[in-house]
């Protein structure tokens, strides 16, 4: 394994979990959505973002050079070795807090994906190029719910904001850059996410300006916590997540049907 | 086998979801080559997450074979990404016949932010006024619309 490889492991895996973990979440949704239109969109994007796990899960395994495939790296490592940010691995809450966790994180994905057009690594180039397509709907989607329960009944608009004020403290780990950052940014495989912010809050504002939902947020300013999921260290909820979504490939190594 | 052959076998493997279409209508055959009975076929998925990407895999080297192939390998390229801009307008019009409307707007073209495509037109009457029922759809590249004069439900691919 080269010096180039070996920093864009963890860089990789970051992505690859949080779109692992997302889906994962937006799964629990099947069969329990308060529509079926909705069942059929939490879960179609949660396909989309298994997909996307799919293949950076595999380039990530390609980078190790260990010889571990996409479900080695899904189903067969422990909680400290997951780099998804802590705010997808936490409960799904109401359909509210769910909808609005999907369109900040499909907005931090949307900006994520288009500078990642650029990167020294042509396979990651390509997984995002393809993913940058997903996620713009996911986007849409997720942001035409934001609006209308948050510009909609008192009712919607109370859960809305409840959702964003548990919600917004953890996307201040997405731009607390580390040496992974660094070494990403300097090697020219991604930005460091810190200068996601930006573009990122380009893409946020308006859509919660327009639900009604900017005074709710305490300006949008950062307290001092800061969740650290992408370095390892998770919520209590993702040894919960983990036990489900691993209890089948580890009582069963190697199943298929 | 020569390569005019297995373009015509792969024009003959329909997409399971929509099968309407063949693999290569659909634009996902991005290369093929032939040498000696030795086929090699260059496949870019439509969507990450498309539970169909392993049967088409699956029926374009079954179909392969029995056209005479003995040895096929199936690659994937995801670079550049697949787009709805490469099924061509005769594959949209099947489409339309068949009652799922094509994605009319060049991809490049559709808003990014909030505001879903309007004005697709009914597959069976032509009436552009229509209602989306549902972002997603039965597979992940299609909307579930209906039409407010036929009164008919009817699908619209999505354009990416």
């Amino acid at each position: 394994m080269d010096a180039n490889s070996l920093s864009a492991l963890p860089y990789v895996l970051r992505m690859a979990d949080a779109c692992l973990i997302h889906g994962q979440r937006l799964a629990e949704w099947c069969g329990h959505a308060p529509v079926l239109e909705e069942d059929i969109a939490l879960t179609n994007v949660a396909l989309d973002h298994i997909g996307q796990a799919r293949a950076l899960l595999s380039l990530a395994g390609a980078l190790e050079g260990r010889g571990r495939d996409e479900d080695a790296l899904a189903f067969l490592r422990s909680e400290r070795e997951y780099r998804n940010v802590t705010m997808l691995e936490l409960p799904n809450g109401d359909f509210a807090r769910t909808v609005l966790r999907s369109f900040l994180w499909a907005s931090f994905m949307k900006v994520l994906c288009t500078a990642l057009a650029s990167s020294t690594n042509p396979q990651l180039a390509a997984i995002a190029a393809k993913s940058l397509k997903e996620v713009r709907y996911h986007q849409q989607h997720a942001g035409d719910w934001v609006v209308r329960l948050g510009d909609g009944t008192e009712e919607s608009a109370r859960r809305m904001g409840e959702a964003l004020a548990l919600l917004w403290p953890y996307t201040a780990e997405w731009f607390a850059d580390d040496e992974i950052d660094a070494q990403a940014e300097a090697s020219g495989i991604g930005p460091a996410w810190s200068s996601l912010q930006a573009p990122w809050r380009a893409e946020v504002d308006p859509v919660l300006a327009e639900a009604s939902l900017t005074p709710l947020a305490q300006d949008f300013n950062y307290g001092p916590f800061r969740s650290t999921g992408k370095r390892g260290v998770h919520s209590e909820h993702m040894g919960f997540l983990l036990a489900q979504m691993q209890s089948l490939p580890r009582a069963f190594p190697g199943a298929v049907w | 086998m020569n390569l005019a052959q297995a373009w015509s076998t792969l024009n003959g493997v329909p997409d399971p979801e929509v099968p309407v279409l063949s693999v290569v209508e659909l634009g996902i055959v991005r290369e093929l080559a032939v040498d000696g009975d030795e086929v090699t076929v260059t496949l870019t998925p439509t969507y990450s997450g498309c539970p169909a990407t392993e049967v088409i895999q699956d029926s374009v080297v079954e179909a392969l074979r029995a056209a005479g192939a003995r040895g096929v390998t199936v690659t994937t390229r995801l670079d550049p990404a697949w787009t709805t801009d490469w099924i061509n307008p005769a594959a949209a019009e099947k489409l339309r016949a068949y009652g799922i409307a094509p994605p009319h707007l060049k991809a490049a073209d559709v808003q990014p932010l909030r505001f879903h495509p309007r004005g697709i037109a009914c597959p069976r009457c032509e009436s552009l006024n229509t209602q989306r029922l549902s972002a997603f759809g039965s597979t992940a590249c299609k909307a579930l619309y209906r039409c407010l004069d036929c009164l008919e439900p009817f699908e619209h691919f999505k354009p990416i």
